[in-house]
């Protein structure tokens, strides 16, 4: 019996631009609703740093001065790396783990999903949720804490202040990959505190770095968040004045080393069979 | 709700003293489209079935092992899907039904053997535009909305039917805003079929679509997919319901751990066995059950036993001569369930042939 075969070529889909564009506007759009709509994402990421700096800045310390720089101010940029790492590591690992070990990513494997956009949507979110947290800071400093944004140049620092923690996301959302391909559905929460709520501690994002313990602020220089906190109190001029080029080379080598571990947690799943 | 795979309802529920209620045989189904092509080779498994395109092999399993570690999911399976026709691969749980689809949706490679969907490989992204699959799924994201989630996954492929009519052919139409979450079991398993269909795909993979439902949502879906099926669409569905695989398929090919035991349209996979299910309140004991020349089985129900024979009628003489005080007599013809169980149960555990 004879069998007619078509002569398929392994090709990519060919989508005209409009059609990839809206295909991964839509995958990032529905994925910010998602994670939006879900009380404990919304809550946990978005309260916490805004509670923390409501609390340490506003309330207690708003007199203060850190190295120089008002407390409110020293705050926004420690505790915006703070919301930024939350808001990157909890919209990426705890999605990630749960749709790989619930099937649902297969569902989505199994349709013509351009597989890059489910990943750029995680991402995107991720940068806007910390884009957001950060705003809000910015909100309560300047309602509350006397932050001052009144003429152009200062204005000019919060736009780069901003900048660079919504930059600093992106080493945060490829370490939650990495994560959320090692860890199981129920455990990623679990497992994303275990390692971000002691990283933060040691960067000096609750208690200033330098009234941290001496081997503390030698771990310190490991962490990531240390580093993207430095070139965030770089700008309101409170960081240690090292070189801002080491801190973005240790960024970007977390972030590599985090994406490939993500690559090879994509290719193990390959063969893994799902429950 | 989680849609966790629900364990088997038990099938005598169903296809024993439910017989009568089932609904009347459809001609556009197997019984109507009965093979009548001769029995090839010892080797052949794939055959003609009148209205499909028999040139024309839209998915294939060539020769595949798959193993997950030491586990044999898979071993020498031969299977082939043609265009325009409903297959159903019919298997207990375990017997790598699941397996052998993601293998055909191209989620995982064989450890040896070929997989073909539309003559290529199923990685190929030219061939997801085409095919859409409904996969037995832990927990779909609960905070989007009906629409949103067709809205998402039509947007994938280059052609899709408007989301109406979508919603329409999967029975969605009043559930357009409610969120994921806030549904029930038969209904997230219509939008699960929803975004299976949304792309107007010409190959359906079904994966167990009504396991967990109740009586009247599997009938709705089967109404759901018996309309894709006029349509013209090519469905593989993988079910451990017989009656489902009898409803649906043209051709049942059917699966025990790992390898395919039995290829043939329903009629000839329930010709294996044509006996009968006799069902009454006796006190006679099992034992002496047993010993009445002609039973072949007998087992406790409840209050009553259930006696399986090729045929009734000497088996019921002696019943009824022996047992004066029988009660709540019900004689049924023996559904799938023996034929399959004749089959899973065959020691060779060979590919068998039907002769």
């Amino acid at each position: 019996m004879s069998t007619a075969t078509l002569a398929v070529t392994r090709t990519r889909i060919q989508r005209s631009p409009e059609h990839t564009a809206a295909i991964y506007w839509k995958e990032a759009k529905y994925e910010f609703l998602k994670n939006l709509r879900l009380r404990m994402y919304t809550a946990s990421v978005l309260s916490f740093p805004i509670m923390f700096y409501v609390l340490f800045g506003l309330v207690l310390n708003s007199k203060e001065a850190i190295a120089g720089t008002p407390v409110p101010t020293y705050l926004i940029a420690t505790y915006g790396t703070f919301g930024v790492m939350g808001a990157s590591l909890f919209g990426t690992a705890a999605g990630l783990a749960s749709d790989r070990g619930l099937g649902w990513l297969q569902v989505k494997r199994a349709s013509p999903m351009p597989p890059f956009a489910y990943f750029a949507a995680k991402v995107v979110v991720s940068m806007t949720f910390s884009a957001v947290i950060v705003l809000a800071l910015f909100a309560l400093g300047i309602g509350f804490g006397h932050v001052q944004i009144t003429n152009a140049h200062q204005l000019a620092k919060a736009v780069q202040l901003l900048g660079i923690l919504v930059a600093g996301s992106l080493p945060f959302s490829a370490m939650g990959l990495a994560v959320g391909y090692f860890t199981g559905p129920n455990s990623a929460p679990a497992t994303i505190n275990l390692i971000y709520l002691p990283m933060s501690f040691c960067s000096g994002l609750w208690v200033p770095f330098m009234f941290l313990p001496k081997v503390v602020r030698h771990i310190a220089l490991a962490l990531p968040p240390y580093h993207l906190s430095q070139l965030a109190l770089g700008v309101v001029g409170a960081g240690t004045h090292e070189s801002n080029a080491a801190h973005w080379e240790v960024l970007l080598a977390f972030t590599m080393i985090c994406l490939g571990i993500a690559r090879i947690g994509f290719q193990r799943d390959q063969e893994k069979m799902y429950g | 709700m989680a849609l966790v795979p629900h364990p088997p309802i038990r099938d005598d529920a169903i296809t024993g003293r439910e017989a009568s209620s089932l609904p009347p045989i459809d001609p556009m189904t197997s019984e109507g489209r009965m093979s009548i092509a001769p029995i090839a080779a010892a080797t052949e498994q794939f055959r003609l079935t009148p209205g499909s395109r028999a040139d024309l092999v839209v998915a294939s399993l060539e020769g595949v092992n798959k193993n997950y570690g030491e586990v044999r999911a898979l071993h020498g399976v031969n299977f082939g899907v043609r265009a325009g026709e409903v297959v159903a691969l019919l298997g207990p749980n375990g017997a790598g039904k699941t397996t052998a689809v993601k293998l055909l949706l191209g989620l995982m490679p064989p450890n040896a053997g070929r997989v073909r969907v539309f003559g290529g490989d199923p990685v190929n992204p030219e061939n997801r535009l085409r095919t859409g699959a409904m996969l037995q799924v832990g927990r779909v994201p609960e905070t989007l909305r009906v629409r949103e989630h067709i809205d998402l996954f039509s947007t994938y492929y280059q052609r899709h039917m408007p989301a109406t009519e979508v919603m329409a052919a999967a029975g969605l139409e009043k559930l357009s805003d409610r969120k994921f979450g806030d549904l029930s079991g038969g209904q997230k398993q219509r939008v699960l079929f929803a975004l299976a269909i949304c792309g107007d795909p010409d190959l359906l993979f079904l994966d167990e679509p009504t396991v967990g439902l109740d009586v009247e949502a599997r009938r709705l879906l089967w109404e759901e997919i018996r309309r894709m099926v006029q349509r013209g669409k090519t469905v593989l569905l993988t079910t451990h319901y017989l009656q489902e695989a009898d409803a649906l398929a043209d051709r049942i090919a059917v699966i025990n751990k790992g390898e395919i035991i039995a290829v043939g349209t329903p009629a000839e996979i329930k010709a294996k066995t044509s006996g009968k299910r006799i069902r009454c309140i006796t006190r006679l004991g099992l034992a002496e059950l047993r010993e009445i020349p002609g039973v072949s089985a007998a087992k406790q129900d409840r209050e009553a036993v259930e006696i399986h024979a090729p045929e009734a009628e000497p088996v019921l003489r002696e019943l009824l001569a022996r047992d004066l005080s029988l009660s709540g007599l019900e004689v049924t013809s023996a559904g799938l369930e023996e034929a399959f169980l004749a089959l899973t149960q065959d020691n060779s555990g060979n590919a068998r042939q039907l002769n």
